[in-house]
C-alpha cells in the first residue's frame, strides 16, 4: 500500500510530513520562554528501573538548539523533497525513512538518559542507512549505505560501552544527575569513557580518520544529504561532544584529542573541498570542515569558544541545508552537478540564485550575515583556547579555503557566459524553493537580529547545559580587534585562492592522489573479513554429524577436565553392596558394548537403549520414579526416531580411519571419565539442603502437592518449565520444517 | 509393518496409553507423574498406533493436526500463567479453588497445557518422521 500510492497521494503526504515537522518546531518553539528562563522542560517515563534506567526526555538550551534545527529544516526538507521526488513510484516510504529519521535525531538531542540517548543514536544510523541507500537498484549507493552505517554503528558500539562506564562512575544514567554532579575528569574510568565516547562521536561527525564515508554517502537522494549532512546525522556527534562537555572536557586530553582531530578533519576537508568538480561532492568536504571546526572548537572551555561553537552549529546548519537544497536544484533543473558543465544561470533560476549567493555569503562569513558572526566568534574564541596561535592560524586557513569554495558556489554556475546543459535549464517548483529561500533570509535575519534572536537561547545553552558563567554576545561590530583583523586576512586569503583556484588544484592534485585512500582501506578490510569468514565457516561447519557431536563432547571434556584438575575435588568411590545395582550396571555396560561392536543400525539403537534403561532402572532403585519414567519414555521415543530413520540408512561399514576412531575414543572415554568425577566429587562433597528443604516445607502448605518434582516444574518453577515447552515445540516444528522441505526438494 | 498381532493389540494398547497418561496428568500433583511424563505416554501410545495402522490413519484417528495440539498446550500454558495478573500477581503464580474435596487450580491448566504441548511435539517430529523417511 505504501508504494501504490499514487502521485497525488504521494504529494499530499509529503505536505502532511511537512506541516507534522512544522508543528513539531512550533512546539520546541513554545518551550522556549522557559528554558530561557532556566527551567528545563523534563518527561520520564519508567523502562528499566532496576537497571535505574529510564525513557527520561528534556529540553534544555542546547536541546532546544539542536531541537529547532531539526524540526525545522525538517519540514522544510521533506517540502522539499515533495517538489524534489514527489513523482518517484516509493515517494511515501522515502517520506516515511525521513520522519522515523527526524524523530530518531529529536530523540537523541532530547533525551535525559544515557541508555535512551544511545537508542535513538542507533536508530539515526539504521534510518540513515535506509537514506542513503534509498536508491537501492544503485550497488554504490548499497555500498555506500553500508559503510555509513558499520562506521557509525561501530562507533555506537563503542558509544555503549562508554556509556555503561560513565554510569558506573557517576552512579547512574541519568544526564541531569551526572552533568550536576563533580565530574568524571578525575575517576580511574576516565581514560577509559574518553576513548570510548569520542570513538563514538567522532565517527557520526565524520572525523579524521573516520571522515571518508561522508562524502561516500553523498550517494544519497539530495534531500538527504540536504538533512542528514547539514543539521542532523553528522551533528549528532557534535551535539555528543556539547552534551558531555561538562562531565568530560576541560582536561588536556580532552581538549588535544578534539583539537587536533578537529584541526586535521577541518583543513584536510576545505582542501579536498577545492578540488572536487561535483557541486554535492563540493558541499560534503565542506561539511567535513564545518564539523572539524566546531569539534576544535568545544576542544575549549571558555565561554567564547563555546559560544562560538553553537553560533557556527547553527550557522552551518542554516547555509548548508540550504546550498545542498540549491545544488538539487540546479541538478532538477539542467541535469547536471558538475562545476565545469554549468554557467549563466542566473537568469534562468534568479530565485535560486539569490538563494545560493545570500548562502554563500553566509559561508564565506562576510556581513551582514549569521556567518560574519560566526567567523568573528570562531577568532575571538581561538584566542581564549590552549594553543591558541595554531587554532588560529587553522581557523584563518578554513575559513579563507570556505571562501574561495563559497565563491565557486555562487559565482561559477549563476554568472558568465551561459553554458548548454543536458536540459533547458528552468527554476525550480515552490516547494523547493521555500526551504532554501526561508533558510538563507533566516540568515540573514538573525545575522542583523543576531542577539535578540539568538543570545537568550544560545545563552541558555552555555549557562544551561555547558555550565558556563556566561555567554559571549552576538554582534556585528565588535569593535576593531583582533578577530577584526583576522577576518579581513581570511578574506585576503579567500580572494586570492578563489582567483587562483586552478593553480591551487593543480598543486595539490598530486599530493592527493599519493596518499592512501582509506576507502580502498575500508574495502580491503571487508574483503578480508569476507574469506576469514567463509574460511572458519569451511573449517566449523562441516555439515557432518559427526564433526559437530565431536567438537560439542571434546568441549565438554575440556571443560570438566579443567575444572578437575584446577579445582581438585574430593572424590570418594563407594562401591554399591547391592546385587541388584551391580547386575544393573553390568547389563548397561553390555549395551554400550553391542552398540559400539555391532554393523546392524537397528542393534546399535537397541543397544544404546538398554544403556538408557539401565539407567532409568537405577534412578527407580534411587527412589526417583519421576525421572525413572520420563527417562523411559523418552529412551522409548527416542528409540522408535532412531529406528525409522535407520531404516532408509545402509549397515555400518568400516569407513572410517583408525586415527580418527582413536580420536573418537580419546574423546569419548575422557568425557565419560570426566562425567563420572564430577558426579563423585558432587555426591562426595556435602549437599546443601536449603533448597531441598525449602520445596519439602512449602510443597504441600503453599502448593497444594505432595509430589514435590511435579509441584516444582508446574508452580515453583512454572517459568521455566515453560521456557522448555518452548524449547520442545520449536525443535520439532524446525525438524518438521527441515523434513518436510527435504521431501520437496528431494528425487 | 504387518503384523497381526501388533495391529490388533495396538488398538487396544493404544487406548489403554491414552486413558493411562490421562491418569498420570491428573495424579502428578500429589503422587509420580505430571504434564511432562503424561504427554510421553499419550504420544507413545500414537507413536505405537501409527506402527501398525500407518500414519495417515494414526493422523486420522487423531483428528487434530498434532502440530495445532502443540501449539494449543502452550496457549493454554500462557494463559493459565496470566490468570494471576488479573488478581495482580506475578505471572505463573498458582491460584487455587477448593471445593471440599476438589481441588482446582490454573496449575492444573499449566500441567494440561504442558501435557499437550509436549504430545503435540512428538507427534509432529515422529508422524514427519515416518511419513517423510
Amino acid at each position: 500500500m505504501l508504494d501504490g500510492a499514487s502521485d497525488g497521494a504521494g504529494r499530499m503526504l509529503g505536505y502532511a510530513a511537512s506541516i507534522l515537522a512544522a508543528l513539531i518546531l512550533v512546539s520546541m518553539a513554545l518551550t522556549a520562554p522557559a528554558v530561557v528562563d532556566g527551567r528545563p522542560v523534563l518527561f520520564a517515563l519508567g523502562w528499566a528501573p532496576s537497571l535505574s534506567i529510564s525513557l527520561a526526555f528534556m529540553v534544555d538550551g542546547l536541546s532546544l538548539i539542536f531541537g529547532l534545527l531539526i524540526s525545522g529544516i525538517g519540514s522544510l526538507i521533506i517540502l522539499y523533497a515533495t517538489g524534489y521526488m514527489g513523482e518517484h513510484p516509493h515517494f511515501a516510504r522515502f517520506v516515511l525513512f525521513l520522519f522515523a529519521f527526524m524523530v530518531s535525531m529529536l530523540g537523541l538531542v532530547l533525551a535525559r538518559d544515557l541508555i535512551t540517548l544511545f537508542l535513538f543514536w542507533e536508530l539515526t544510523s539504521i534510518t540513515s542507512y535506509l537514506l542513503i541507500g534509498f536508491d537501492h537498484n544503485n550497488p554504490r549507493a548499497r555500498r555506500n549505505a553500508l559503510q555509513a552505517m558499520l562506521i557509525t554503528a561501530g562507533g555506537g558500539l563503542a558509544l555503549l560501552a562508554g556509556f555503561i562506564l560513565i554510569g558506573t562512575a557517576a552512579g547512574g544514567y541519568d544526564l541531569a544527575q551526572i552533568l550536576a554532579g563533580p565530574g568524571l575528569q578525575d575517576g580511574n574510568l576516565y581514560g577509559a569513557i574518553l576513548v570510548l565516547v569520542l570513538l563514538g562521536a567522532f565517527t557520526k561527525s565524520a572525523q579524521f580518520p573516520f571522515h571518508f564515508w561522508l562524502p561516500n554517502a553523498m550517494a544519497a537522494p539530495t534531500p538527504v544529504s540536504a538533512y542528514l549532512h547539514s543539521a542532523t546525522m553528522v551533528k549528532a556527534g557534535v551535539y555528543l561532544l556539547a552534551r558531555l562537555h561538562p562531565a568530560l572536557g576541560g582536561t588536556l586530553a580532552w581538549s588535544v584529542t578534539l583539537a587536533t582531530a578537529g584541526a586535521v578533519t577541518a583543513v584536510l576537508a576545505s582542501v579536498l573541498a577545492m578540488r572536487q568538480s561535483d557541486l554535492k561532492q563540493v558541499l560534503a568536504y565542506t561539511t567535513l570542515m564545518a564539523l572539524g571546526t566546531i569539534t576544535m572548537l568545544l576542544a575549549g572551555a571558555h565561554p567564547y569558544a563555546l559560544t562560538a561553537a553553537m553560533t557556527f552549529l547553527i550557522v552551518h546548519s542554516l547555509y548548508k541545508a540550504s546550498l545542498f537544497m540549491v545544488v538539487g536544484a540546479i541538478d532538477h533543473g539542467t541535469g547536471t552537478r558538475e562545476v565545469a558543465q554549468l554557467g549563466g544561470l542566473g537568469r534562468a533560476m534568479p530565485l535560486t540564485a539569490l538563494a545560493a549567493v545570500l548562502a554563500c555569503a553566509s559561508m564565506a562569513g562576510l556581513p551582514p550575515m549569521i556567518g560574519w558572526i560566526g567567523k568573528e566568534l570562531i577568532y575571538a574564541g581561538a584566542e581564549t583556547m590552549t594553543g591558541a596561535p595554531f587554532v588560529a592560524a587553522v581557523a584563518v586557513a578554513a575559513n579563507a579555503l570556505m571562501f574561495a569554495v563559497a565563491g565557486i558556489i555562487a559565482l561559477r554556475p549563476f554568472f558568465g557566459a551561459p553554458i548548454t546543459t543536458p536540459h533547458q535549464p528552468h527554476e525550480a517548483p515552490w516547494q523547493m524553493l521555500a526551504g532554501p529561500i526561508i533558510l538563507t533570509l533566516g540568515g540573514l535575519v538573525v545575522g542583523v537580529l543576531a542577539q535578540p534572536l539568538l543570545g537568550s537561547v544560545i545563552g541558555s545553552a552555555l549557562t544551561g547545559s555547558l555550565l558556563q558563567d556566561r555567554a559571549a554576545g552576538l554582534h556585528l561590530w565588535a569593535g576593531f580587534n583582533r578577530a577584526f583583523v583576522l577576518s579581513l586576512l581570511t578574506f585576503t586569503l579567500g580572494i586570492m585562492l578563489y582567483l587562483m583556484r586552478a593553480r591551487f588544484a593543480a598543486l595539490v592534485d598530486p599530493v592527493v592522489r599519493r596518499l592512501p585512500s582509506l576507502d580502498d582501506g575500508w574495502d580491503r578490510v571487508l574483503d578480508g573479513l569476507r574469506v576469514l569468514a567463509a574460511w572458519q565457516t569451511r573449517m566449523l561447519q562441516t555439515g557432518r554429524l559427526t564433526a559437530y557431536l565431536m567438537a560439542v563432547f571434546a568441549v565438554v571434556a575440556l571443560a570438566l577436565g579443567l575444572t578437575i584438575i584446577r579445582g581438585r575435588p574430593e572424590i570418594a568411590v563407594e562401591l554399591p553392596r547391592s546385587a541388584f545395582l551391580w547386575l544393573t550396571a553390568i547389563f548397561t555396560a553390555a549395551g554400550a558394548v553391542l552398540a559400539l561392536n555391532t554393523h546392524s543400525r537397528i542393534a546399535a539403537i537397541a543397544g544404546i537403549g538398554t544403556v538408557g534403561i539401565g539407567v532409568a532402572v537405577i534412578f527407580i532403585y534411587a527412589g526417583a520414579p519421576d525421572v525413572a519414567t520420563t527417562q523411559l519414555m523418552v529412551e522409548t521415543l527416542s528409540a522408535v526416531m532412531f529406528a525409522i530413520a535407520a531404516l532408509r540408512l545402509p549397515g555400518i561399514t568400516e569407513r572410517r580411519s583408525p586415527r580418527r576412531q582413536m580420536a573418537h575414543g580419546v574423546v569419548a572415554v575422557t568425557t565419560g571419565l570426566c562425567v563420572t568425577a564430577i558426579i563423585l566429587s558432587v555426591t562426595a562433597s556435602p549437599l546443601d539442603r536449603s533448597i531441598t528443604s525449602y520445596f519439602e516445607e512449602n510443597s504441600y502448605a503453599l502448593a497444594h502437592g505432595l509430589n514435590i518434582v511435579n509441584v516444582v516444574l508446574v508452580d515453583f518453577r512454572a517459568f521455566d518449565t515453560f521456557g522448555e515447552l518452548i524449547v520442545v515445540l520449536l525443535a520439532s516444528f524446525g525438524a518438521y520444517a527441515v523434513l518436510k522441505r527435504k521431501r520437496k526438494a528431494g528425487p | 509393518m504387518n503384523s497381526l498381532i501388533l495391529s490388533v493389540g495396538a488398538r487396544f494398547l493404544t487406548g489403554l496409553f491414552l486413558l493411562f497418561s490421562l491418569f498420570v496428568l491428573l495424579r502428578g500433583h500429589n503422587s509420580p507423574g505430571g504434564g511432562f511424563i503424561g504427554g510421553l505416554i499419550g504420544a507413545a501410545g500414537f507413536v505405537l498406533y501409527s506402527f501398525a495402522a500407518g500414519v495417515e490413519d494414526a493422523r486420522r484417528a487423531l483428528r487434530v493436526d498434532p502440530r495445532a495440539i502443540g501449539v494449543w498446550g502452550m496457549a493454554i500454558a500462557v494463559l493459565s500463567g496470566l490468570v494471576s495478573a488479573l488478581a495482580s500477581l506475578d505471572p505463573f503464580t498458582g491460584l487455587w479453588l477448593i471445593l471440599a474435596d476438589l481441588a482446582l487450580s490454573t496449575v492444573l491448566v499449566f500441567d494440561i497445557g504442558v501435557y499437550l504441548a509436549v504430545f503435540g511435539a512428538i507427534l509432529t517430529l515422529v508422524f514427519a518422521l515416518e511419513e517423510t523417511v
